[in-house]
């Protein structure tokens, strides 16, 4: 049963909707929030205070809200914090209240609350500290347990979140009376207008007053209104949506709630979409937020706001008691009690802290009183007045309706650093001097508080910022509305009070903000981070001003001086699901798959990550129960026949010219110039600093056109920087780059009979027999009747090896073409685990010797550095510290047992110390050598190149364990070379 | 942010790529005097100003061109975009 439902209101009477709180079932209507529905139905208390665990109920009826955090829905679906003064009521909706321990009633860190002296502003950095063995023990799991506001589900969010652009002349923020009237505005003008409204209907506070706009009432205008901007192709109307972020150039972040309103969303249907609107001009029109007076014991639940206590009685049909109690420093109070008595609410009494104050037909006005006290443990049952001559007075009453004032909604002109002004009229902060890129601010946002302002200034707004477009606009004609000024006697807190609240979601109270000012923590900036006011979801907007004008009373300051924090997005709690859009589990980046995925999953292969792309990482056969078994089978198979791998993956660099060469030449740091026409160099490119940083190849395959290598890692920087030189550093020099790593599927096919297999598919026509297409020799060819590819005689490996590129659409069929002539070689495919093993046979270096520390020098390309030319990074490579003597060169390592060597394991002398001082190196790269028959190792070692045979111990203090090493040369297999040039 | 790219008009921030300082551009010859010194100076000193700042953004999701964007580090007024190589012809590195 309803037991506080009024009649009419925007709500439908015979739609009912069916929910539950806390287990218990309840019955709201169509048009109802959870807030509205559990006040209509007699329910108060709605959660339980962050510090002191205090009972806690509504207090807006808004975003804005501090206390009413629940959590919804079950299972997977549960979502902590959501503010019930913005959840739409679905039918079955499920809700829990949060941060107790036992029933919302009994809440057993209610506790807390008695021991409330010692939670006071700094608690943890005073409590805590002694004996300082407890705090890992016991205070921090302790704290640990009791903070926090609601739960999560550690389960995958089942829901579909999205992401869109917009663009648009003139964005409106908030659809309220002055939001309507610049939409009808910008409408009419034909401008490309946006009008995102947080609520799920428009109209803002005129859905929640009663006064009439000319001959109708405001509902009635805003229907009007909205049925005519719905008529016009230029014009957006977006509900349920929050725009949270003014960002740089007039880009705004929204978030579109398409589907909370739901159970379930529809299917194939995201539940939020976050938009990022790019706009020409904004203009703001978010309102105001009513301000609470600090009393004692404001906190209990039935303390409200006053303009949200007329929202919820005229909009949603509801109230939170059948006697309100109104406790006002302004006028728009009475307003409320006015409208309370209409919806047939008793209030037995009005208390004005304003002294002969009189309202028309306001019979019970107590002014120039005070509340000096509230009862009631899980709700308020009397307040306690302080009359004007002193005398008290308890007055029953189940909710006490404060208005403090309004405070112009001025956050999203602070994002980019803008600072709000006070305004001496209103006394409160409006919006500063500067204001994001193309932003202006209409109506009680910007200090207009009447209706009336409110729409002339939003139609006025929308042509002055049209204007600046060149879009000639005239104001939209608006009714005639409420207008009386604001009145108003600035009071922030009931003096004397022993615990009055100034931030409820944070509970702080008046005594902090003293104890704030004691310890020396007085300006705004510092306040905030000593109590902490003004953080967490509702960011402070019913606490900030009114904590800094206790602040400024205490300093004997005025308000303007004192300042005040500024907003930052986002305006309100992002869902991190909306910010990850589709980026989620697999669609987390983009995936690459080379050429011959497909046909390597047909084997079996296990894949590995690297950068985006999937590489086949080995191909397990039958029978082989460890990758190992693997690995070494394909190292074997292609030492002693032939394998194939695809090494499409490693970045390919168009680059052609009349200067090509002379490109090259700048950005290697060895010599190209010369560098024949048929034949491939192996090339080092350093950073300007003189570190080496990527190597590859590069084949002339004519005199102005080359094609060069990168490492799979390094194939995007190598690009952009090559880019930076030839358009930055070199822009005489006629040549042009592109990236080809897409276009060609490229395959190693290495091994003794690789040769064989390849002319098995090279066109006749071409020779390339040992002599007719030597080592490092390349060329453009057919295979396979017809097919262009490309040849490059380069070996990895350490075999007789070749490089294939035909385009891409043919990798799939040249890998197949391969494996099916190469039967008779018994061809083995190979993964990245086996050309690694190979390439560390063979001492060539990779990603983990070109580690961003190392010089060529280093790794024993010193010779390399052309010194006869300027390329990037010759001259700070041979800066003192990088060419010294007795630095780190690259070494193979051997174990002197059949143990393996940890990667990364640092190198100690044989005997002595292990630490830091006594370092001498470190092991780069590691594998078993089925070759060998033994672990062997790559790695820097201090002079290294003079202390072959010594022997060193490779230690690895991190996982336990050394491994005694002998220093060999890195060159493990064919160190000659012979087998390449077979 | 939006960056107006010389050619391509407005674009979004995200398709580009930042690098630094425009004074890279302006790098030393190889075989100076002093090169060490020089090269130093050209690739570690950077000034750090409040307010307008020349900087090389890289077009990486558009058409790869670099460019120079004057920006105000303060309010992030975009004050002009200019072809990177535009700028390098003009301190006349094409001889």
């Amino acid at each position: 049963m309803s037991i506080n439902r009024l009649k009419g209101g925007l709500i439908d009477h015979d739609a009912p909707l069916n929910f539950s709180f806390d287990g218990k079932k309840y019955e709201g209507r169509a048009g109802d929030t959870l807030a509205s529905a559990l006040l209509a139905n007699g329910v108060r208390l709605m959660g339980r205070s962050f510090k002191y665990h205090r009972p806690r109920g509504v207090l807006s009826a808004g975003s804005e809200e501090p206390n009413a955090l629940v959590e919804l829905r079950t299972s997977a679906r549960k979502e902590p914090n959501t503010r019930a003064t913005g959840v739409e009521l679905f039918d079955g909706l499920e809700a829990k209240s949060q941060n107790r321990v036992g029933s919302l009633a009994f809440d057993a860190l209610g506790v807390n609350d008695l021991f409330q002296r010692f939670f006071a502003a700094g608690f943890y950095y005073k409590t805590f500290m002694w004996p300082a063995p407890f705090w890992e023990k016991v205070y921090e799991p302790m704290i640990r347990y009791a903070a926090g506001l609601g739960s999560i589900s550690f389960q995958d969010d089942p829901d579909l979140y999205d992401k869109g652009f917009l663009h648009c002349d003139l964005l409106i923020v908030g659809a309220g009376p002055a939001g309507l009237a610049a939409a009808l505005t910008a409408g009419r003008a034909g401008a490309r207008v946006i009008l995102a409204e947080e609520d799920y209907c428009l109209g803002g506070r005129l859905n929640a007053e009663r006064q009439p706009l000319e001959d109708i009432s405001g509902p009635e205008w805003v229907a009007k209104t909205q049925a005519e901007l719905a008529s016009m192709d230029n014009v957006r109307i977006m509900a349920r949506t929050t725009i949270f972020g003014a960002f740089d150039h007039g880009v705004y972040g929204a978030v579109e709630r398409a589907a909370d309103h739901l159970g379930v969303p529809a299917a194939d249907k995201p539940r939020e979409v976050l938009w990022r609107i790019y706009s020409k001009k904004t203009l703001l029109c978010s309102g105001a937020i009513e301000r609470p007076i600090a009393f004692e014991k404001n906190d209990r639940p039935g303390v409200m706001l006053a303009g949200a206590v007329r929202a919820y009685a005229n909009r949603w049909a509801a109230t939170a008691a059948e006697d309100v109690v109104v406790f006002t420093n302004n006028d728009d109070g009475h307003k409320t009690a006015g409208d309370l008595r209409a919806k047939g609410v008793n209030v037995p009494a009005v208390i004005d802290v304003r002294q002969g104050v009189s309202v028309a037909g306001e019979t019970e006005i107590l002014t120039g009183a005070t509340i000096v006290d509230t009862k009631g443990r899980l709700g308020v049952k009397s307040v306690t007045v302080r009359l004007a001559d002193g005398k008290t007075r308890e007055i029953p009453c189940g909710a006490v309706a404060v208005s403090g004032g309004w405070n112009p909604n001025v956050g999203l002109t602070c994002h980019q650093n803008g600072r709000p002004a006070w305004n001496e009229t209103i006394q409160a902060f409006g919006p500063g001097e500067r204001l994001p890129v193309g932003q202006s601010v209409a109506g009680a946002a910007n200090g207009d508080m009447s209706t009336h302002a409110a729409l002339t200034g939003g139609a006025q707004g929308a042509v002055e910022a049209l204007e600046a477009l060149g879009i000639s606009a005239k104001p939209a004609e608006v009714p005639a509305a409420e207008d009386a000024p604001v009145s108003i006697t600035p009071y922030w807190h009931v003096a004397g009070a022993k615990r009055a609240w100034v931030d409820f979601q944070n509970d702080i109270t008046v005594k902090d903000v003293k104890l704030a000012h004691q310890e020396g923590y007085r300006s705004v900036e510092l306040l905030k981070r000593y109590t902490t006011m003004g953080m967490a979801t509702d960011q402070g907007k019913t606490a900030n001003v009114t904590g800094l004008a206790i602040m400024a009373e205490l300093t004997g300051k005025p308000i303007p001086e004192t300042g005040t924090t500024l907003f930052r997005p986002p305006y309100t709690p992002v869902a991190m699901g909306a910010l990850a859009g589709r980026s989620v589990g697999k669609e987390f980046h983009p995936t690459r798959l080379t050429p011959s995925h497909k046909w390597a999953e047909e084997q079996g292969a296990a894949f590995v990550e690297v950068g985006n792309w999937m590489r086949a990482q080995y191909f397990p056969r039958k029978g082989e129960t460890h990758w190992r078994q693997s690995v070494d089978r394909e190292v074997l198979a292609t030492r002693g026949s032939v394998g194939v791998c695809d090494v499409t993956t490693l970045g390919k660099i168009d680059v052609q010219g009349a200067d090509a060469a002379t490109f090259l030449n700048k950005i290697y740091a060895n010599a190209f110039a010369k560098l024949p026409v048929g034949k491939v160099r192996y090339g080092l490119m350093l950073r300007e600093d003189g570190i080496a940083y990527d190597d590859g190849t590069a084949a002339r395959l004519a005199e102005d056109h080359f094609v060069v290598t990168t490492t799979t890692a390094n194939a995007v920087l190598v690009y952009r920087n090559m880019e930076f030189a030839r358009q930055c550093l070199y822009p005489e020099l006629d040549v042009q780059l592109i990236s080809t790593t897409e276009a060609w599927a490229q395959y190693a096919v290495a091994g003794p009979n690789a040769r064989k297999l390849l002319q098995k598919i090279v066109d006749p026509a071409f020779d390339i027999s040992n002599e007719a297409f030597p080592f490092m020799g390349c060329g453009e060819i057919t295979v396979c009747g017809g097919l262009r590819a490309r040849l490059f005689r380069i070996s990895f490996s350490g075999e007789l090896a070749y490089e294939i590129a035909v385009p891409t659409r043919y990798g799939d069929a040249l890998m197949r073409r391969l494996m099916a002539e190469g039967k008779e070689f018994d061809v083995t495919p190979y993964g990245t685990e086996a050309l690694g093993v190979m390439r560390i046979e063979k001492g060539h270096a990779a990603g983990a010797e070109l580690n961003g520390t190392t010089t060529a020098l280093n790794l024993g390309l010193g010779r390399m550095v052309s010194k006869k030319k300027d390329c990037i990074g010759n001259v700070l490579s041979e800066r003192e510290g990088m060419a010294a003597p007795d630095g780190l060169a690259l070494v193979g390592l051997r174990p002197l047992s059949s143990a393996t060597i940890p990667a990364g394991s640092h190198l100690m002398a044989a005997t002595g110390p292990i630490d830091a001082k006594h370092d001498q190196g470190y092991v780069t790269s590691a594998a078993y050598s089925p070759v060998l028959k033994t672990g062997i190792g790559l790695g820097f070692l201090k002079d290294g190149s003079n202390r072959m045979g010594e022997t060193l111990r490779a230690v690895n203090p991190l996982e336990g364990g050394e491994v005694k090493v002998e220093v060999v040369s890195a060159h493990f297999v064919d160190p000659e070379g012979g087998r390449v040039r077979d | 942010m939006l960056i107006p790219h010389p050619l391509l008009g407005l674009r979004d921030a995200a398709e580009f790529t930042y690098l630094g300082d425009a004074a890279l551009i302006e790098r030393p010859e190889g075989d100076i005097e002093n090169a060490q010194d020089v090269f130093h100076n050209y690739l570690f000193l950077r000034d750090n100003p409040a307010g307008e700042h020349r900087e090389l953004w890289f077009h990486e999701q558009g058409d790869r061109s670099w460019l120079v964007v004057t920006r105000n580090t303060v309010t992030h007024e975009i004050i002009k975009a200019e072809l990177a190589r535009d700028v390098a012809i003009q301190k006349g590195r094409s001889t």
